[in-house]
């Protein structure tokens, strides 16, 4: 009779955890931060119908790196979640923190009880309305949930670009200064991102219920020349 | 609470009725055998003009021969770019309005583009068809459908019966219980192209001959500045017609018809 291998449980977090790692490297990063009238999300995403950047609710956007497949079937959940709950109690029932805490959830379940980690970071935001501060929940792939202040940034590199961006950042900018900055910080020392390159959308008033909007490629072209 | 995700075998796609159904069970109420007296909505209205579609409801809802509310809303925005408005039943028609509007977001949201008008159309005469078993106990909800269909380019206007039938009208349609006297006087007042400001005339129109001739339809009601609704469905999307303008147009209309001694006096004004 065999015996089943020992192996040690912080050997099987480590080996989770590096491969989760891995596979979200592999994808291009995302950074999301807050303009002088709302929530900006800048993704590098060449493709313009795989997004990574969706609206959930009336002022809640949803950004996903690493997986697209996992992602996005998170991203349904959420929209599901999100009518399910708007439509049983009423729209302004529906907030970004519980949702993020069920999606944090989620992902722990994922990596300590299944085979596969999902190989994914995700981003929460919310635009703030009244008394509901503006809001940004980062949930990490093993289900860390982390309430960033100010902006977040998502993906592989995640590090030398925070730090890229955190010099730039200035509170209460406009949309064209932060956009310029987050598409800096995302192209790195040796590159430059064009209009192409990047998806880009807002929470912001003046679109009536719904605060998400995409920015065209014509409107990106306009704001990063200027 | 959990995050809803399905196996791919019980996935319900973007479809918000059978997401709730398997989420919560049931949506709407089960029939009953108990007869109830239950407030209902009357006449409501829609025609094609030159820019889009035109959708108008007075704001009257009855219970048996009571007036039960003076300034109920009839006619609603479904998404951006389309309308619906319900006769009938009010309470089940207005929870059948407030589904279809979540449906069409969240078809929106999951799949990632809107549904096509004829979509959207055909998605409201399956819910009018699940509402079968209650229509037959006298909670019938009848709603008349509109939009702008941005592929083609112009208003379109869809009609139901209790069944969940759906047709496709030309031009205009009004129904409810004052819908025929609305659709005559539409009829004779129509022409190609109107422009929006002959649009609004002719529904204002039709809404007060439906009233004049309709005990279920309320008329503007100038002792306590309560008027029908108007919307307008264009390229530009849903909006409703400024209740200064409808009020402007009523108190005209309503000035031409005293000195006629309560005629329209030989064309339709």
């Amino acid at each position: 009779m065999t015996m089943p291998y020992y192996v040690a449980p912080e050997q099987v977090m480590k080996d989770r955890a590096e491969y989760a790692q891995k596979g979200i490297a592999r994808g291009r990063s995302l950074i999301a931060c807050v303009y002088d009238a709302g929530v900006l999300l800048v993704a590098e995403n060449p493709s313009r119908s795989l997004h990574k950047i969706s609206e959930i609710y009336d002022r809640i956007a949803f950004a996903g790196v690493g997986r697209y497949n996992e992602y996005d079937q998170l991203r349904v959940a959420g929209v599901r979640h999100a009518d399910t709950k708007g439509f049983a109690y009423s729209r302004s029932d529906v907030d970004a923190r519980s949702l993020a805490n069920l999606y944090a959830q989620h992902l722990g379940n994922v990596f300590t009880h299944e085979m596969k980690p999902l190989e994914v970071e995700i981003l929460v935001a919310e635009l703030g309305h009244g008394q509901r501060p503006t809001q940004l929940f980062h949930v990490a792939y093993e289900g860390t949930i982390t309430d960033e202040v100010n902006f977040a940034v998502l993906g592989g590199e995640a590090e030398p670009i925070r730090q890229q961006f955190e010099e730039s950042f200035t509170a209460g900018w406009g949309l064209a200064a932060a956009l310029k900055a987050a598409a800096r910080a995302l192209a790195g020392p040796d590159r430059s991102l064009g209009a192409q390159d990047l998806e880009v959308a807002v929470l912001a008033e003046g679109n009536g219920r719904r605060t998400f909007r995409r920015l065209s490629d014509g409107e990106l072209t306009t704001l990063l020349a200027s | 609470m959990a995050l809803p995700l399905f196996d791919p075998a019980h996935d319900p796609g973007p479809d918000f009725t059978a997401l709730l159904n398997r989420e919560h069970g049931r949506v709407l109420p089960a029939p009953s055998e108990n007869h109830v007296s239950v407030p209902h909505g009357t006449t409501v209205l829609a025609l094609r003009f030159d820019g889009g579609v035109i959708m108008a409801g007075d704001r009257r809802a009855t219970e048996g021969h009571s007036i039960a509310h003076r300034s109920m809303e009839k006619v609603f925005p479904a998404d951006r770019y389309s309308a619906v408005a319900i006769a009938g039943s009010a309470g089940m028609a207005v929870e059948m309005v407030r589904l279809f509007q979540v449906q069409l977001e969240h078809y929106e949201k999951v799949e990632g583009v809107s549904l096509s008008l004829s979509g959207k159309a055909n998605q409201l005469a399956q819910m009018v068809r699940a509402h079968l078993p209650l229509a037959m106990q006298g909670f019938v909800v009848v709603p008349l459908f509109c939009g702008f269909d941005v592929v083609e380019g112009t208003g379109r206007i869809f009609t139901y019966d209790a069944a969940g039938g759906h047709y496709e009208e030309t031009d205009f349609q009004a129904t409810g219980s004052g819908g025929r006297d609305a659709r005559t006087t539409i009829k004779l007042g129509y022409r190609d192209n109107l422009s929006r400001a002959e649009a609004i005339e002719l529904a204002v129109l039709a809404l007060y001959e439906a009233a004049d001739a309709d005990s279920a339809t309320g008329g503007p009601d100038l002792t306590r500045g309560i008027f029908p609704i108007v919307a307008t469905v264009t390229k530009e999307g849903y909006s409703s017609v400024e209740e200064s303008e409808i009020a402007e147009r009523f108190e005209a209309a309503i000035e031409r018809r005293r000195s006629l001694g309560g005629n329209a006096g030989g064309t339709l004004r």
